[in-house]
């Protein structure tokens, strides 16, 4: 196991420095001069522009430039972002638990949802639930997110009054973050009607978010779990007079989450793709929000930096799940 | 009264091309403690017949009956939740092929385990003491060792005394095993052949036996009921059929042992088993039959009576001065 886990981190050697030049590279492929947009509307003399350029090192050329962050990478300096000044790692770590609690929940409700849709769908095959299971799912997938969070503003937020329209929680609670997960750190902090107003800015991000994964997980669902259901040892099971909630949850699911875990995992990429888009819509303070701002302002320290260490999420991401199969197909571990 | 008792069980499949008829008027009883086989060429309705007393056809199969009676319970009228009760307690069925009958993601031991707490109700150390005496009486070494084992860490002959015990688990009064030695290598299947023997001595369980193989049934079965395309065309006891087969089809299964033939090569019967689409009109085996003439490919041949095996045939071979020319 242990080897393994060694081997596959070596692997991640190549994709980490195809990232750094790809990050690195995307945001001075975009037009836009960071100088310029630094000094606003007011503009600046040739001599300031000069000085900046050199304090900068964008004077140097480009590999210079790029041999320069790339030995800072490495020595775990991420660079000073040109607008606040503050190193890149400290911002992102201050945001970062704001993205991956909402991720997180955002994937337990896909999870939640779309396990028991799947297997439904499947058992009912070709039926009435089926049927109406996969066309919501399809819709739920090929819904564009904006559209789908300003809906679900409208009625939820807008005639019902029922959620927050933005943040993480109400103005009137203030308290310690330790952890920075507003859920936690609600809780802990005792205030009451904290915690609730935590949930009540969740949910729609939520729902938004875990949308396209729910819809994902639930056909990857039904289609392995049609595959299980025809197996010699669902039959096993059949013979031995189990309740088909038994068969179908615990004899053939089990089976099925080996594909769906896989699934599962790739949505994590999707997943914070789609964070961007919606803590922009509801001003949600996590990374997604800051790369989109960041990316505006043309701050090259940020954005280089901030998609490194998002791809660097997804692949440990990836390696867990990896790992995962091993434990629930316990055939896999062979090999 | 026998144990188990089937009349003019028929299981027909809705496919795309219309109804097939693979089990078509089939009469069977089990006496308790007896071991009845059934025999017949690949997609004879063997499997599928006793598929239907399990009820675990799939849906798209329609199984009528005149009666299904098991231990003195009516299986044609019950529901679900009582067929549960039944089914994997007091009938229990094995399979063909133990390494994919089994759970890949389990261990054996929560597999056997599982059946003693559904239906016996015994708790965690009564039903570990249980699995670990199971094992032994199916011959599996190191019982406490293998309980922890998954099914792909063992042999196809081993994974197969599993399916045994876990059937055998909770005692019941008949065991179906579908052709469970074909999987297996000889000198194995001879030992799982042995192994249910015994243990239908043991525990006086009724055996029904499905294979296509005529030494087998010679080495096991006490009666045997031929099935050829879905019917039932000749039962009697294993003596007197090895001794006098009535239906020709019967006889060129016999012909076709190792041990009867004459000659060099072993006789084969010609042609397959008609399948959904060439349906003859008369005595269903006449296409493949030496004997067969005009009235055969025309008219299909009721069962005869006890005396003669209750055989579908209009020329019963060994049938006293009515014998076929
Ligand atoms: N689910 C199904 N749908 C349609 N036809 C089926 C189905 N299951 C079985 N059949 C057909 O029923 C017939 C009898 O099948 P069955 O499995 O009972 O044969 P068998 O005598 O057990 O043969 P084998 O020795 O190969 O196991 C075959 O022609 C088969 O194609
Ligand atoms: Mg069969």
């Amino acid at each position: 196991m242990l080897n393994y886990v060694i081997g596959r981190l070596l692997t991640f050697v190549p994709t980490f420095v195809g990232v750094t030049l790809i990050s690195f590279g995307f945001i001075r492929v975009l037009p836009g001069d960071p100088i310029i947009v630094m000094a606003g509307e007011r503009g600046l003399t040739d001599e300031r522009y000069a000085e900046l350029e050199a304090q900068f090192g964008f004077d140097r050329p480009i590999y210079e430039q790029f041999w320069e962050y790339l030995t800072g990478v490495l020595q775990g300096d991420l660079g000073n972002s040109f607008v606040t000044k503050r190193p890149v790692w400290d911002e992102f770590f201050a945001l970062f638990p704001a993205t991956l609690e909402l991720s997180v929940c955002a994937m337990i409700f896909a999870v939640l949802l779309g396990l028991p849709a799947g297997v439904i769908a499947a058992v009912n095959r070709g039926k009435f639930y089926d049927r109406a299971l996969m066309s919501t799912a399809l819709i739920g997938y090929s819904m564009p997110i904006f559209w789908w969070a300003l809906l679900l503003i409208i009625v939820f937020s807008g005639n019902l009054q029922w959620t927050p329209v933005s943040g993480r929680i109400d103005l009137i609670y203030y308290f310690p973050d330790p952890t920075g997960f507003m859920l936690i750190d609600s809780l802990r902090s005792g205030q009451s009607g904290a915690f609730t107003s935590a949930v009540r800015h969740l949910v729609l991000p939520t729902i938004v978010l875990g949308t396209i994964p729910l819809a994902v997980i639930a056909r990857q669902t039904r289609s392995a779990m049609l595959e299980v259901l025809g197996e010699d040892y669902i039959r096993t099971a059949r013979a031995k007079g189990l309740t088909s909630g038994r068969i179908n949850g615990i004899h053939a699911l089990r089976n099925a989450l080996i594909p769906v875990i896989t699934v599962i995992g790739l949505s994590v990429g999707t997943l914070l793709a789609g964070a961007i888009l919606t803590e922009t819509i509801f001003s949600w303070p996590g990374i997604g929000k800051w790369m989109v701002d960041s990316i505006f302002r043309r701050d090259y320290p940020v954005v280089q930096g901030g998609l490194l260490l998002i791809a660097v999420a997804v692949m440990i991401v990836n390696l867990t799940v990896d790992m995962l199969y091993g434990v629930i197909n316990p055939k896999i571990r062979k090999r | 009264m026998s144990l188990l008792r089937i009349r003019n069980l028929s299981v027909a499949f809705s496919t795309s091309s219309g109804a097939f008829r693979a089990v078509d008027a089939v009469d069977l009883d089990v006496d308790e403690g007896e071991i009845l086989a059934i025999v017949g060429e690949s997609g004879s309705g063997k499997s599928v017949s006793m598929l239907a007393l399990m009820g675990l056809l799939p849906w798209t199969a329609n199984v009528t009956a005149d009666e299904i009676t098991f231990d003195g319970k009516d299986l044609l009228r019950i529901d679900t939740a009582g067929r549960r009760k039944i089914v994997g307690n007091d009938l229990a069925m094995i399979f063909q092929e133990p390494m994919s009958a089994l759970n890949p993601c389990f261990t054996v031991g929560w597999q056997i385990k599982e059946a003693l707490r559904y239906h016996l109700g015994l708790d965690r150390t009564a039903r570990h003491r249980r699995a670990i005496e199971l094992f032994e009486q199916v011959g599996i070494p190191d019982p406490e060792k293998r309980l922890s084992a998954f099914p792909h860490q063992m042999s196809g002959g081993m994974n197969q005394r599993v399916m045994i015990a876990m059937s055998i688990a909770c005692k019941p009064k008949l065991l179906i095993a579908d052709e469970p030695t074909t999987a297996l290598d000889v000198t194995i299947q001879a030992q799982i052949l042995d192994l249910l023997a015994e243990l239908r001595n043991e525990t006086g369980m009724g055996l029904v036996l499905i294979t296509h193989d005529m030494g087998v049934v010679a080495e096991t079965a006490e009666r045997v009921s031929v099935q050829y395309a879905g019917q039932k065309i000749e039962e009697q006891t294993a003596a007197k059929l090895f001794d006098k087969p009535h239906h020709p089809y019967t006889a060129a299964l016999l012909d076709a042992l190792p041990e009867r033939s004459t000659e060099r090569l072993l006789p084969t019967i010609p042609g397959v088993v008609p399948g959904q689409f060439d349906r003859p009109t008369g005595c269903l085996f006449s296409p493949r039959c030496k004997l067969a003439d005009a009235l055969c490919k025309t008219t299909p041949p009721m069962p005869a009576g006890k005396e003669l095996g209750e055989v579908r045939c209009h020329y019963p071979l060994h049938a006293g001065e009515r014998i076929a020319s």
